[in-house]
């Protein structure tokens, strides 16, 4: 199993969210984080005087999804999340150990 | 034709007859100009609680938001009750002294139901100053936002109203020497804006910048909350400047009209300038231009006529911008919600105008016309005479009250780890949000 966390713009999310539907993925978790790459920040201004603020707000999506799966998904964010601009954002993929269901206690893919 | 003129003959008589009663027609209760002058009351204090309360809330970070809020209604509570005690005393009591009105007036003495001030009680003309009073500390809490202590706060507001905004009070409006002067400064310019804005200037100066000013961007945590306070600020100064006529009249018109002119030129004024500089209007631009032109007005508010009002705001909106600016990017005074270059700024453009405005002679910017044996030249003479001695009696007096403070209650600031805390905290034990 993987777990894929991506790094994405706030509003490509429901793209994203409906291309993993169309590919099977039932569950993912989204979480509103700030942060910056080679896009840096944004200027903000404050009575007259430029602010730069470093901390862009994005969205992080972890989908956890078994072997098989990982390279499709990874695919079907990188076209959903897709702007040609800079500051797209990032999919970090790592290995998953184990998957519980609490409710039932499956394990592993069935849990997935 | 001849009972014509037997008519105008007894109608003349019957005027000589009222003459003695027109000649003390101010000690007659006017219920119009009472009704007025209560309904001002109201909204001068409801331009601090809550307005002023929320401009500045919005201002600060979340942190320190209740700290804010305590602030503004703490001096509220102590400034009303100085006033009962000493304050109304000496701003307004009948002392012969020009410098102040004496100490017959404590604790109201001698005021009660039936007692008028001109024709509207004077319980009344004591209460609408009262607001003044309370409004002109609570501006200075913007200078020392997010890093003081409460218990400092609270003794400086006391001493400050005390010593330095009670005997300006009576300098100009109590009947002392810059009053006999003629000074004109309807609503406030000298009283209210320059103390408090000088007040701020040298509070910022003394306590020192906040932790990470100008290397982070400390940002509002709520313009949406400062907007809210912006609109209150506005409505209620029109019980600010057409309340000071005290009474319901041509006058309170005239003045209530110019103000909303000037505020709306102010806030269109600043919101060009930062369209020009950085391609986008903001919004806290907006209402600070709008406040600078509600500031820059009040003094003027009673001798400027409509057209004048659009080169008050425009002169208010364009002053305090560059002030704003200069103060705290070029000489990096902390003056954390800007309260010198708005409000003491627009105080000192603004009576300076209203003695070139107030002018007759201006064709469509003309004012309400110049006293007899006045010159404009003159008159100017006075206004800036009126805000030096303003000016340097409140810095002066700020620096010797703040070193006293400090003295009393160790040091006026929190420490550094308190500040990073935020004041809610570490002043009050408290939260202004559990979201």
């Amino acid at each position: 199993m993987k777990l894929i966390t991506a790094i994405i713009k706030p509003f490509k999310a429901d793209d994203v969210r409906e291309a993993l539907s169309e590919l099977g993925v039932s569950g993912m978790t989204l979480t509103e984080v700030k942060g910056f790459g080679r896009q840096k920040g944004h200027t903000e201004l404050y009575r007259g005087a430029e602010y730069v603020i470093d901390f862009l707000p994005k969205v992080k999506l972890e989908i956890a999804v078994s072997d098989e799966l990982s390279d499709q998904v990874v695919e079907a964010i990188c076209k959903a999340a897709n702007s040609g601009q800079i500051g797209d954002g990032k999919i970090f993929v790592s290995n998953l150990e184990q998957t519980i269901r609490i409710r039932t206690g499956e394990t592993g893919n069935d849990a997935l | 034709m001849i009972t014509r003129i037997l008519k105008t003959k007894y109608f003349a008589a019957a005027l000589l007859l009222l003459l003695p009663s027109v000649a003390s027609a101010q000690d007659v209760l006017n219920g119009a100009n009472t009704a007025w002058v209560l309904t001002s009351t109201a909204l001068v204090l409801f331009m601090t609680l809550p307005g002023l309360a929320l401009f500045y809330g919005g201002l600060v970070r979340t942190r320190n938001v209740l700290s804010v809020l305590m602030q503004c209604f703490s001096i509220a509570f102590v400034v009303s009750i100085l006033w009962l005690v000493v304050g109304y005393s000496i701003a307004f009591g009948p002392s012969e002294l020009a410098y102040w009105g004496g100490l017959s007036k404590m604790m109201f003495d001698g005021v009660v139901v039936d007692s008028l001030s001109g024709d509207i009680p004077e319980t009344v003309f004591a209460s609408f100053q009262m607001t003044f009073a309370i409004i002109t500390p609570a501006l200075i809490v913007g200078a020392f936002a997010e890093r003081i202590k409460f218990s400092a706060m609270l003794l400086f507001s006391a001493l400050w109203t005390l010593i330095v905004y009670f005997p300006v009070a009576n300098w100009v409006w109590g009947g002392g020497w810059l009053g006999q002067m003629g000074l004109i400064d309807f609503a406030g310019g000298t009283v209210v804006h320059v103390t408090a804005g000088i007040g701020a200037l040298v509070f910022a100066l003394v306590i020192g910048q906040r932790e990470g000013f100008l290397t982070a961007p400390i940002m509002p945590h709520n313009l949406t909350m400062s907007f809210t306070g912006a609109g209150m600020l506005w409505v209620g100064w029109f019980g600010f400047n057409a309340g000071s006529a005290l009474a319901a009249d041509g006058s309170a018109g005239m003045a209530m009209f110019v103000t909303h002119i000037s505020a709306a030129t102010g806030a269109l004024t600043w919101m060009a300038i930062e369209w020009i500089k950085f391609g986008k209007p903001s919004g806290l631009g907006a209402i600070t231009g709008m406040v600078a032109g509600l500031a820059t007005i009040t003094p003027a508010s009673g001798s400027v006529g409509p057209a004048g009002a659009l080169l008050v705001g425009l002169s208010g909106g364009v002053v305090c911008y560059f002030a704003t600016t200069y103060l705290k990017q070029k000489i990096k005074i902390d003056d954390s919600l800007d309260v010198f270059p708005v409000h003491g700024v627009g105080g000192i453009v603004g009576t300076f105008l209203a003695g070139i405005l107030v002018s007759a002679d201006l064709g469509i910017f003309s004012g309400s016309g110049l006293a007899e044996g006045v010159t404009m030249g003159s008159q100017v003479m006075v206004q800036i005479i009126g805000i030096l001695s303003v000016a340097a009696y409140t810095g002066i007096l700020t620096f010797i009250i703040l070193k006293i403070v400090g003295a009393i209650t160790s040091g006026i600031r929190v420490t550094q780890e308190e500040e990073q805390m935020g004041l809610d905290i570490t002043d009050h034990d408290e939260r202004g949000y559990s979201l």
